[in-house]
């Protein structure tokens, strides 16, 4: 990508000396959707806390994120709360508890308002009803009055929606926002979330565990594993031609779509490494059908495989039949 | 909310007449009066008079009825002593005893809080764990050893203050002092804990990430919610406003509520001590009611749970 809004380039992040992440590079476009997924524990999250310096002071964080030109890590306080809500938003995985509970739920989106279009009183009022209203809270205008508690799930996760539009950021992170809601619900959310984007143009980063709501409602897709991205690809590519092994065993690991709900990603045999003791050479080398000896002697790169795909796969051209049996997909 | 209120009147009447009943019990067991107030070589015919006049001479529970019949009338007895109303004795030592425990509140308020929230908000800094060791020490030495130890440096040793007594304002640094650095450690810790507690909450990193400064996020979402479990100590400190000097008291010979107590208990001057423990257990009782109709005000969630407010 030639100018992204975002970009993160050999993001490194340990904590108390156990690396989690390990150099992880990526770049977000204006106005693009971007799906992040991966296997829990392997640094989605912390990948975009640590962008927004919101990382408890015993991490540390070394590498580089860019916004529009400007560097974010060490950035002074000021700069990172003008940026934080203002550029880029984040909404989070269990909406009841995201809420401050003693806090109506209008003067929370009315912070936001304060903090970062410098609106007060009547017009705040306004505004945030306005916003309420928009992610699709029923009669807005007595609902800022309430407080989290007398909210269902789903509702949260609209305030927090709204409290992340109230900013008017040009990137929002979404870190797992349905995974705490019905089923129901998710579909309702992730609906919201591709409709606000195509009425704010903002661009959209979607963390989730389920490939195919990411594929569905995502542009790109970058798959994450031990602390590294290891394959990116635009989401038209990933079921048809997935070139890391380990997409393939995810992508193998998703319930025929036969209208069950999709399952977290499981069936990949064997487990995460634990941070502080990986493998040499590629972390995912002790899981994988098609590992080689040249997999053990260096962490492999992301490189080009195809025209908007990239993957860190060194055996990747060998001539070895697809993992998983996926060869009839 | 009115349910709510009722419910909570009945049991602070419940707590009192318990307390009034226990206090009756134990002291009728202990120990005759008239022995203690008359002397036990006093002739018997004396001993049987002071009975009568005192109607100890009569069953258990007649005396346990007429005793209640009169306080619900608002008699709350004469002291054996010298025939005053008790009531009275012990209204002329309240003024004492709350010249040393308001400023004592005042100071484990003032220091204990902000103690608390800062070292949690420098958690594991020299700072936090200084703050959490002179905690410590504060609330492991009883009062009477603080005491004690204090008179012997500030008094007896460098001569700077009175080492009991009740003249001057000067009389009450030292009692004042011995008192409010307990709580003040009690509260620091219990402070810090639930602020470490509130910190760690999703809705913080919230605050952050929409921008709120950090000053902002502590100020406006770390310290409101933090209140709610530190108001519970606060309001126990206050409901011990009458009662909580009884030693201290003692070691600075200071003429409180206390003091009278210790020796009204000692002489079983059975009307002087049952009017003490009613005023005490009223006190108590009536701060547990106000720090509930609080928790209230700072928490919108029990608010609800109570059928009541505006939600
Ligand atoms: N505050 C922290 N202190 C110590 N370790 C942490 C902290 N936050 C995250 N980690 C570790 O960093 C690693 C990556 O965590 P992260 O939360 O980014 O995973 P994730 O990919 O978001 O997983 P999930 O799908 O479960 O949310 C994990 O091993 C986790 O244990
Ligand atoms: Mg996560």
């Amino acid at each position: 990508m030639d100018d992204p809004l975002v970009r993160i380039s050999g993001l490194r992040v340990a904590f108390d000396g156990v690396p989690v992440l390990r150099g992880v590079d990526l770049a977000v476009g204006s106005g693009e959707a971007v799906g992040l997924v991966g296997e829990s524990g392997c640094g989605k999250s912390v990948t975009w806390l640590a962008a927004l310096g919101l990382l408890p002071g015993k991490a540390q964080v070394t590498g580089s994120v860019v916004l529009d030109g400007q560097e974010l890590l060490g950035a002074p306080m000021p700069l990172l709360d003008r940026v934080r809500g203002g550029q880029i938003a984040m909404i989070f995985q269990d909406p009841a508890s995201s809420l401050n509970p003693v806090h109506r739920i209008g003067r929370q989106v009315g912070e936001a308002l304060r903090l970062h279009r410098g609106m007060d009183g009547a017009a705040a009022r306004a505004e945030t009803r306005r916003l309420l209203d928009q992610v699709g809270i029923p009669d807005a205008g007595n609902r800022m009055e309430a407080y989290p508690h007398e909210l269902s799930g789903g509702q949260n996760q609209r305030v927090m929606i709204a409290m992340a539009l109230a900013g008017r950021p040009r990137l929002l992170v979404a870190d797992e926002p349905t995974t705490a809601l019905d089923v129901t619900i998710q579909a309702q959310i992730l609906d919201l979330l591709a409709t606000l984007r195509a009425e704010t143009g903002m661009a959209l980063v979607l963390i989730s565990h389920d490939l195919g709501v990411v594929a569905e409602t995502c542009d790109r897709v970058a798959v994450m594993y031990a602390g590294l991205v290891i394959e990116e690809v635009s989401s038209a590519r990933l079921f048809d031609a997935p070139a890391h092994p380990y997409t393939q065993g995810l992508l193998s690991a998703l319930p025929p779509l036969d209208g069950l709900p999709r399952q977290h990603l499981a069936a990949i045999p064997g487990s995460v490494p634990e941070p502080r003791a990986l493998p040499p050479g590629c972390a995912f080398g002790p899981r994988c059908p098609r590992r080689a000896s040249l997999c053990d002697e260096q962490v492999p790169l992301l490189v080009d495989v195809a025209p908007g795909q990239r993957a860190a796969c060194r055996i990747l051209g060998a001539d070895v039949p697809p993992a998983f049996g996926l060869a009839a997909a | 909310m009115l349910r709510f209120i009722a419910g909570r009147l009945l049991r602070a009447a419940l707590t009192i007449v318990m307390v009034v009943t226990f206090a009756f019990v134990v002291l009728r067991l202990s120990g005759d009066p008239a022995l203690l107030i008359l002397s036990v070589d006093a002739p018997p015919e004396a001993v049987a008079a002071f009975r009568e006049a005192w109607g100890l001479d009569r069953p258990l529970w007649v005396q346990y009825f007429s005793y209640f019949g009169a306080i619900l009338q608002g008699d709350l007895g004469q002291s054996m002593r010298d025939g005053r109303d008790a009531i009275d004795l012990v209204a002329e030592r309240i003024p004492a005893t709350l010249a040393l425990t308001l400023p004592a509140l005042a100071l484990k308020v003032g220091i204990g809080i902000p103690a608390g929230v800062y070292a949690a908000l420098h958690r594991n800094s020299a700072t936090d764990r200084v703050v959490m060791v002179m905690a410590v020490a504060g609330f492991a030495v009883p009062s009477f050893v603080l005491g004690l130890l204090l008179v012997l440096v500030f008094a007896v040793q460098l001569g700077w203050l009175p080492s009991g007594g009740q003249d001057s304002w000067r009389h009450a640094i030292l009692p004042v002092i011995t008192l409010g650095i307990g709580g003040a450690a009690v509260l620091a810790r219990f402070t810090r804990s639930a602020m470490l507690e509130v910190l760690g909450q999703p809705y913080i990193r919230t605050a952050s990430a929409k921008g709120v400064s950090w000053r902002a996020v502590v100020r406006g979402h770390a310290l409101p919610n933090a209140a709610i479990p530190t108001v519970t100590i606060v309001g126990f400190m206050v409901g011990s406003l009458i009662a909580g000097a009884v030693v201290v008291e003692s070691v600075f010979s200071w003429p409180g509520v206390g003091r009278l107590l210790v020796v009204a208990v000692s002489n079983r001057d059975l009307a002087v001590v049952q009017c003490v423990l009613l005023l005490v257990a009223a006190t108590m009782v009536t701060s547990n009611f106000i720090v509930d109709l609080l928790y209230g005000v700072l928490d919108p969630r029990l608010r609800t749970a109570r059928g009541g407010g505006k939600g």
